[in-house]
């Protein structure tokens, strides 16, 4: 199970944070910076939670690796 | 084989009949144009140099309907002229790549997207399409391209298309799974469409494009053979004009390089990445002594920062803090925090964007942050004198 | 079924539905300015906000079902699904039956939020501004309750709570500060769709 997030939806409403402190946190500006890889299975529930929380809808769990963004800043850039 | 073969390209664009005389009629479809393009080891020229045979491939094989080709002139990089003047002097090549890519990939339409601000490109674009059989323009439509820089940029490209806004959008699903009306849809770059038709005609992939721009005596577009130096196209370029201190290679996306380092480098997209720097859209910009880097710099990441579609909070927030506080250093006057802030906002905008930008920016600000380290502790210095 | 029980079940639960309505409506505006305090994160806002509301529904399908049902009242089914057809103050009945039903269709979509994807919820969570007012002057007018003094402290303790998270929200300052830059630039890359 990954979290992905979509970038251009999230408006920096910061609950997935609260919910999910263990892989996310708040940059300087309010939005989040989740750790990649998959989620450990005693967050799971966690993880569904913070997720369903987005008020703008931006968070997605799946159960495969995502392909491209998975949220995070330490991903080497493809350049 | 070269792009720039026969006429003077400063000259404008051949009428068809002489780009048929002077390297045959287009080459007809057949099974095996995408293994050659794959054999030629033919890069993309868009800026991430990813194999063209691949991405040929990988939208022929996908299911979904007919494809979509859309050839990416729109060449937002400021520095960089080389789409322009190829649209412009051999728009019959672009189109001729173009059509192959079409039947290589199963594509009933084909979308020239070229910035609305190259109009004299444009134009000849047009009009060469016009010459053009109407069995070899079935299908073909122009696109203006918005100025902005992340227009560019593919899914903002197929976003164009689709709803009328060239914002890029999140993936997945990438154009060439779900593009243009849903349909797998491919990207090119206009020049890696010129090289494809020289290859479908027996030529291969060995001469790159290049803009080179800076303290050189004639700033300007140059075709060079595969594994040129950034010396040896600096050298085509008449030289550098001042006692160079570094180069920008790839544009605002991509790297500054120190003099000593990157004379002698080739440049392919292997060897830059080696040493820390990308090929990008083929800028080769000289900085000379006199220059001060840092203010260099922060203009360019206002210029990133300004550029940004603000869609994305870490790169509207994060590249117009990185820019400000660049400002504050080139200005002499920073915060205690600003040299640290940058590494830190640097390292973490990256992939916290829906495309691409906030990485561009960030690789950018962070090999100036390497090569000109001393230049930016002495401004960062400059703020504890102060305060003292 | 005892008829008095009905009938009282049905003022109670209106009166704990509108007060439970106003905190829901005072909830929502404290999530949209993202309200937090020491001890109070913005899940709290946004969990209670939910919370609420699904009692709310549940005290408001109780106040009309045993409306509804009431043979002393024999309003009718029609009554709750048709406005201003009840032969008791068809006008104040009316409104309740239409506060009723936008509230239905905010519960429904915001059930649904993840299919229906966010624009669509949003656009129809607007209504809830519209159904509060509504179901405020229902019970005014409509309950024999009405305009009894503990029913007016509760209308104006409900409707201080939420006049003043409104007024809030209006004068604040916008919580998403990229909002309008993200407007500017999608203006200046908007051009004509040619099929």
């Amino acid at each position: 199970m990954t979290i992905s997030i979509d970038r251009t939806r999230c408006a920096g409403h910061g609950l997935c944070a609260e919910l999910l402190p263990e892989l996310i946190r708040l940059d300087d500006w309010g939005y989040p910076i989740i750790q990649p890889g998959p989620v450990p299975e005693p967050l799971a529930a966690h993880a569904r939670r913070a997720v369903a929380a987005c008020p703008a809808l931006a968070l997605r769990l799946s159960q495969q690796t995502p392909r491209f963004d998975s949220g995070t800043s330490q991903r080497p850039s493809r350049r | 084989m070269n792009l720039f073969d026969g006429p003077d390209p400063r000259a404008g664009a051949e009428s068809l009949a002489d780009h048929e005389r002077r390297l045959g009629p287009l080459p007809p479809a057949r099974a095996g144009l995408i293994e050659a393009i794959e054999r030629s080891g033919l890069l993309g020229r868009g800026g991430a140099s990813f194999p063209v045979g691949a991405k040929w491939r990988s939208v022929a094989g996908r299911s979904g309907g007919p494809a979509v080709v859309l050839a990416n002139g729109a060449e937002g990089e400021p520095l960089s002229r080389k789409d322009q003047l190829l649209m412009w002097a051999r728009p019959h090549l672009v189109l001729d790549g173009a059509r192959l890519a079409a039947d290589a990939v199963g594509a009933d339409r084909v979308l020239l997207y070229v910035g609305e601000e190259h109009r004299s490109a444009a134009g000849a674009l047009a009009r060469a399409l016009a010459e053009r059989p109407a069995a070899q323009r079935r299908g073909f439509a122009m696109v203006a391209a918005p100025a902005r820089y992340v227009a560019g940029e593919e899914s903002a490209a197929v976003h164009l298309v689709n709803d009328g806004v060239a914002v890029p959008t999140a993936t997945p699903p990438r154009p060439y799974e779900r593009g243009v009306e849903g349909r797998p849809t491919l990207v090119q770059n206009v020049e890696s469409l010129a090289h494809a038709a020289l290859v479908a005609r027996g030529g291969g992939a060995g001469t790159v494009l290049l803009t080179v721009a800076g303290a050189v005596q004639r700033p300007g577009v140059v075709e060079v053979p595969a594994g040129t130096t950034v010396g040896e196209a600096v050298g085509r370029a008449g030289g550098a004009s001042a006692s160079p201190r570094a180069v920008l290679v790839g544009g605002y996306f991509g790297a500054w390089l120190e003099v000593g380092e990157a004379w002698r480098l080739p440049l392919d997209p292997a060897a830059l990445r080696a040493a820390g720097g990308s090929l990008g859209c083929g800028v080769v910009s000289v900085l000379p002594a006199s220059a001060s880097p840092v203010e260099e710099t922060a203009r360019i990441m206002r210029t990133l920062a300004a550029e940004s579609a603000a869609q994305c909070g870490p790169c509207f927030f994060g590249l117009r803090a990185l820019a400000d506080a660049c400002g504050r250093l080139a200005a002499r006057r920073p915060e205690p925090d600003d040299l640290l802030r940058l590494g830190r906002w640097s390292a973490e905008v990256r992939g916290r964007g829906a495309c691409r930008h906030p990485d561009g920016a960030a690789g950018f600000l962070q090999s100036a942050l390497r090569v000109f380290a001393y230049e930016f502790a002495a401004a960062g210095g400059a703020g504890r004198r102060a305060a003292a | 079924m005892n008829d008095t029980l009905l009938w009282y079940t049905t003022r109670g639960a209106g009166a704990v539905s509108l007060l439970l309505l106003s905190a829901v409506v005072a909830l929502g505006v404290l999530s949209a300015v993202r309200f937090e305090a020491p001890g109070w994160p913005r899940f709290l806002t946004a969990a209670f906000h939910r919370n609420l509301s699904l009692t709310a529904v549940v005290f408001l399908a109780l106040h009309v079902v045993t409306a509804v049902t009431d043979p002393f009242a024999h309003l009718g089914l029609t009554v709750a699904l048709v406005p201003f057809t009840s032969w008791y103050r068809a006008l104040w009945m009316g409104l309740g039956t239409i506060a009723m039903e936008l509230i239905a269709a905010v519960a429904v979509t915001s059930l649904l939020r993840r299919w229906l994807g966010h624009a669509a919820w949003r656009a129809v969570h607007w209504l809830a501004y519209a159904a509060w007012p509504v179901a405020l002057v229902h019970g005014i007018g409509a309950g024999t309750d009405g305009t009894a003094d503990w029913m007016l402290a509760i209308d104006l303790f409900s409707a201080g709570a939420v006049v003043n998270a409104v007024v809030g929200r209006l004068l604040g300052p916008r919580p998403d500060r990229m909002a309008d830059a993200r407007a500017r630039f999608r203006a200046t890359v908007r051009r004509e769709v040619t099929r």
